[in-house]
């Protein structure tokens, strides 16, 4: 297993209490393989992904149980220096927003090239070379003229090519994308996608595809886990997901999204709000929203009861709902 | 189709482009709205989709009177507002509303609730007389799902999908006819979407409201819309009935819009053809020759780039009954259906 998650908690100190980020996460990804982390915002599914690139703001944040295993390694044992050689090398982020994770008044082919005199001890001039080949190969056009240019002079697509390339520059084995297409427009959107998608394939990486649009991982996970209130509520193969759901949270999820080829009356919509993490809700943290809650949600946590090979749901009436 | 209550008749904005510091010369113009047509009908929800920087919210500021428009026409009810100024245009202005997209930024975060809510009554106080705002405050939050008792609450103490309601109260403030909406949930979360949007709709039905619905979200256009129109680089490239466009669209560009957008079912896939578009919007300040689209378009040829084509139906259309009988502005359009029959996947 390339990296494994096991029973994390992280928590953030705030003035107004603490809140409760990440309450036991359980997940894994293997070479290859692409794990989607869905979830809404104040899932949890960043600050766990923050947590394993070991880029967690501490404090606020504090990491307040469980390990991460990285290639069999603890991570979360290691002191910061031997973090700093993992990081970049070893597994890489992509951000959301390009545009402002990009430094404005250094030239890409300077960030690029930085990869390689940093991590690799490469001269300045090889680095540039490097920069232009890693440009083609994120399939920017005329890459030897634009690589002076500054990150305001590309668009938002090239630009998030940049920070592909960036995060692919030194064949890491493993790839954290948080919501990597979201600030991007539809027909650019699946440009972006089916890149990341051939360059996983093309160099055997695992791929962690953090997301809140059920829409764009159908097309490129191997399998979902859903979060909720900071913990993973569901997790399956892609294919029985979406025909199957198996917690109500995220039947909800597939149930509200208006559909290109359907015109309904009205949108299943999720009663409710997301919980506040200083107050998560005793038992199950969705049972105030949940259709089918019973007394026992209200009381107990449910824990992740195994649905079938390679799939489990926390909910006592996953019976009920995968039937439903 | 009932008589239109507002007119949009070759609507340009222009944003100039200029040199030098002393002697301002002007270099160039943002084409940012290039000729855009359409009429709405009372009751009636188009939807307005497009790409960043195709000018769709321009088209939506114009509406409401916040851009003056380099040329064209808005006519409300037969009157064009774009020559209106004083007390006609502030009338005009009470019956066109707007809902912005970011409820973030879009509520002033100094003031409560029920000041923002009832701030519109200071501007036109016959609407409600002062001595009764407070309670027909408190009615439009319980219109729009929210504790009345909240009125004293400040934005910061309500979640994204409440605060979005707050801003929807506030444009139902003056009962106007008309709400133009600018992505009004794209800054929300999956599961508040539908509720907002639901919301929409229930009040559409409650005030027979008539809707400008922009969005970037073609599945949400589809839900909420009776006619929809695609935006590309300032111009309207093809408007219809919502079968018309989503099931018969004949523009490449819908097409390559509709075959783009995510579809939550793996399944699906295999029954979907994809056009991936090569390349990116070009700028708005130096626009293609010709038919706007020719540079990404995969059926470009000469004609492309030395006639504009206008938006009507296209002539191998034009004694055609069926739905692919609408406006499209393209040289070779052509009918192809990209999204595949509701149960197929």
């Amino acid at each position: 297993m390339l990296l494994e998650v096991r029973d994390l908690h992280v928590e953030f100190k705030t003035r107004d209490g603490v809140a409760k980020a990440v309450n036991g996460v359980n997940y894994s990804v293997d070479a290859g393989e692409t794990l989607a982390v869905l979830g809404e915002s104040g899932s949890g599914k960043s600050v766990t992904a923050q947590a394993v690139m070991g880029i967690l703001d501490m404090p606020p944040g504090r990491i307040a149980g469980g390990e991460i295993l990285f290639q069999g390694k603890d991570l979360l044992g290691l002191k910061e220096d031997e973090r700093r050689k993992i990081r970049g090398s070893e597994m890489a982020m992509i951000f959301q927003d390009a545009l402002s994770s990009l430094n404005p008044v250094l030239s890409v082919g300077d960030q690029l090239s930085e990869m390689f005199t940093v991590h690799r001890g490469m001269s300045r001039k090889d680095g540039k070379a490097k920069a232009v080949e890693l440009m083609d190969r994120v399939r920017i056009p005329a890459a030897k003229e634009r690589v002076g240019q500054y990150p305001h002079q590309f668009s938002g697509g090239m630009r998030q090519r940049i920070m592909i390339a960036m995060a692919m520059a030194l064949e890491p084995s493993l790839i954290i994308a948080d919501e990597p297409t979201t600030a991007l427009d539809v027909t650019v959107q699946a440009q972006v996608m089916d890149l990341l998608a051939e360059l996983q394939r093309e160099l055997n990486m695992g791929l962690i595809l953090i997301t809140h649009d059920l829409g764009v991982v159908a097309d490129v996970a191997d399998k979902i886990a859903v979060m909720y209130a900071g913990r993973i509520v569901e997790q399956a193969p892609v294919h029985e997901i979406y025909k199957k759901p198996a917690h109500p949270y995220t039947k909800g999820l597939l149930e509200s999204i208006p559909r290109l080829d359907q015109k309904g009356q009205e949108l299943y919509a999720i009663k409710g709000l997301p919980p506040n993490l200083m107050h998560i809700p005793p038992g199950c943290a969705f049972n105030p929203r949940c259709p089918m809650a019973q007394d026992v949600c209200r009381t107990d946590v449910p824990p992740l009861f195994d649905v079938a090979a390679r799939r489990q749901s926390a909910c006592f009436f996953w019976k009920e709902t995968l039937d439903g | 189709m009932a008589e239109a209550i507002l007119e949009v008749r070759d609507l340009v904005k222009h944003y100039p482009l200029t040199q030098g510091i002393l002697f301002k010369k002007q270099v160039g113009a943002v084409k940012a709205v290039d000729g855009v047509s359409f009429d709405l009908a009372p009751g009636e929800t188009l939807g307005i989709v497009g790409e960043s920087g195709c000018g769709k919210s321009t088209v939506a500021k114009m509406l409401v009177n916040l851009e003056r428009p380099t040329a064209g026409q808005i006519k409300y009810k037969g009157e064009d507002i774009t020559q209106m100024s004083g007390r006609a245009l502030k009338a005009v202005r009470r019956n066109i509303q707007m809902v912005f997209q970011d409820p973030y930024t879009s509520l002033n975060p100094r003031m409560t609730v029920g000041d923002i809510i009832g701030e519109p009554y200071e501007i036109h106080p016959e609407v409600a007389p002062k001595g009764n705002r407070r309670q027909k405050v408190q009615d439009l939050l319980d219109v729009v799902g929210l504790n009345p008792e909240y009125i004293n609450r400040y934005p910061h103490q309500f979640s994204g999908g409440q605060r979005q309601r707050i801003g929807i109260a506030r444009g139902l403030a003056l009962q106007p006819e008309i709400i133009v909406a600018d992505e009004p949930v794209s800054a929300l979360d999956v599961s508040v979407q539908a509720q907002v949007v639901n919301l929409l709709d229930r009040l559409q039905n409650e005030f027979s409201l008539s809707y400008v619905f922009i969005a970037h979200d073609l599945s949400i256009v589809r839900h909420i819309s009776d006619r929809v129109g695609v935006m590309y680089l300032g111009r309207i490239v093809e408007i219809g009935r919502d079968e018309e466009i989503y099931d018969h669209p004949t523009h490449p560009y819908t097409q390559a819009l509709l075959s783009a957008v995510p579809v939550p079912d793996p399944d699906a896939r295999e029954h979907r053809e994809r056009i991936i578009l090569t390349g990116d919007v070009p700028s708005p300040a130096n626009p293609p020759s010709g038919c706007p689209f020719r540079t990404r378009c995969w059926k470009a040829r000469e004609r492309c780039a030395l006639e504009v084509p206008l938006l009507e139906v296209p002539a191998e259309f034009r004694l055609a009954s069926g739905p692919a009988h609408h406006p499209s502005a393209c040289h070779f359009a052509e009918e192809k259906r990209v999204v595949p029959d509701a149960g197929s996947g």
